[in-house]
């Protein structure tokens, strides 16, 4: 793929070495390009790229708070409509914790709505910026501060909240999952996403080495991992059109995805075995 | 008159200001000679420091490695930097 050139994420950001949450905004920045106005919920991702009075956007940003990227979103959209300016890129960004768990009603509004927009989901499965709390978007058995794995406990014990499937249930005109591994996808759901009249929702899985336990060269590794076990589908639904984007030429045991993190090391036969019977499960479901 | 609510910043990519290149323990060596031009490290440089001639900026290079571990030909090589 011909990658477009400019860059629009300056370097200087405070984002951990390695950190897979400034690749989803410099990919994603790339593909929408100059034309675009960012909205951030509160997280890792704004926390790091706007030291004041520093920023790293390079494109028109603005950060409210935690809970109202959909909202505020959704008032810049209809703003620029006011002045005539509707060919803006309107992208909002949001961790998993401000879009699954306290942002998901300001979403909801937006999609419900019609504004159009693309919302990204940035998925690192915990709220990190504040010290690795679980959220909702959280795996089952994954050991996270609040819910800690040891001689009582296997770790989370609820199973992921599927958000992309939320956003399906309000009927909107382009959802899609992504993976930072696999960047050609990405941006291509990008470009669909901003080249939609209309509300679209991207998820896109984001490897954190603080908050995961790897090293911080394994990022994409692991991100791809993700995908080549299962764990991680990537598929688009285009105008209620479901459709697997990339399927794995040969599914890989979820074990190797497990290990090599240490918010599953602690994971036993059993609930590894109760982990891979969810992947098939999806996997089928999914027609991967 | 003119308000301002809240913090603004008027300077676009003003963290370049911070050379993040001092938070480096191991330095990326990149190999032309080896290199295959796959494009690999530098789109999954996450502090967009390799360019597109494969030229690395070390005034901003993390030295994460991620550009090295997803070389194909192993043209990266980690190096300590003192
Ligand atoms: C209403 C409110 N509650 C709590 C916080 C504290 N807080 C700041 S960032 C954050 C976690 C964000 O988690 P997530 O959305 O997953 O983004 P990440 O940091 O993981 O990128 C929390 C709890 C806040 N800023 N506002
Ligand atoms: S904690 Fe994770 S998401 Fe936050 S800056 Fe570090 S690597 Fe990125
Ligand atoms: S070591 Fe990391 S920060 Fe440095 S050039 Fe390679 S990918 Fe970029
Ligand atoms: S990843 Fe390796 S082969 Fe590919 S462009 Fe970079 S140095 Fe060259
Ligand atoms: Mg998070």
């Amino acid at each position: 793929m011909d990658f477009p050139k400019e860059e629009f994420l300056a370097p200087g950001h405070r984002g951990c070495a390695g950190c897979g949450a400034a690749l989803v905004v410099r990919l994603a920045l790339k593909q929408s390009g100059k034309n675009t106005v960012v909205i951030a919920a509160t997280g890792c991702l704004e926390v790091m790229t706007t030291p004041y009075p520093e920023t790293a956007w390079e494109v028109p940003f603005i950060h409210v708070a935690f809970e109202n990227a959909g909202a505020v979103a959704s008032g810049v959209e209809r703003a620029l409509k006011a002045q005539g300016k509707e060919d803006v890129n309107v992208i909002a960004f949001g961790g998993d914790g401000g879009s699954v768990d306290i942002g998901l009603q300001s979403i909801s509004g937006a999609m419900e709505r019609g504004h159009n927009l693309t919302y990204i989901c940035y998925d690192n499965e915990a709220y990190m910026n504040t010290g690795i709390q679980r959220s909702g978007a959280t795996p089952w058995g994954a050991s996270t501060t609040t819910s800690p794995s040891g001689s009582v406990s296997y770790g989370e014990d609820k199973p992921k909240k599927n958000m992309p499937m939320i956003m399906a249930a309000h009927g909107i005109p382009y959802i899609a999952t992504a993976s930072i591994s696999y960047p050609e996808d990405f941006m291509q759901k990008v470009k669909k996403a901003t080249e939609t009249k209309g509300p679209a929702y991207i998820h896109i899985n984001q490897p954190c080495t603080t908050g995961w336990g790897f090293e911080p060269a394994k990022t994409i590794e692991i991100g791809r991992l993700g995908v080549e076990t299962g764990f991680w589908p990537l598929y688009e639904i285009e105008n209620g059109e479901f459709r697997v984007t990339y399927r794995p030429t040969e599914r890989k045991p979820v074990v190797e995805y497990l290990k090599s993190q240490k918010r599953f090391k602690h994971l036993g036969e059993d609930e590894v075995e109760k982990i891979q019977e969810y992947v098939d499960n999806q996997c089928e479901e999914l027609g991967i | 008159m003119t308000t301002s609510v809240g913090c603004t910043i008027d300077k676009p990519g003003s963290t370049r200001v911070n050379k993040t290149g001092s938070w480096r323990t191991f330095k990326p060596i990149l190999n032309k000679d080896k290199c295959v031009e796959c494009d690999n490290c530098y789109i999954f440089c996450p502090e967009g420091s390799i360019n597109q001639e494969y030229g690395i900026d070390y005034d901003f290079c993390k030295g994460c490695g991620i550009c090295s571990n997803e070389c194909p030909v192993n043209a990266i090589e980690m190096e300590i930097d003192n």
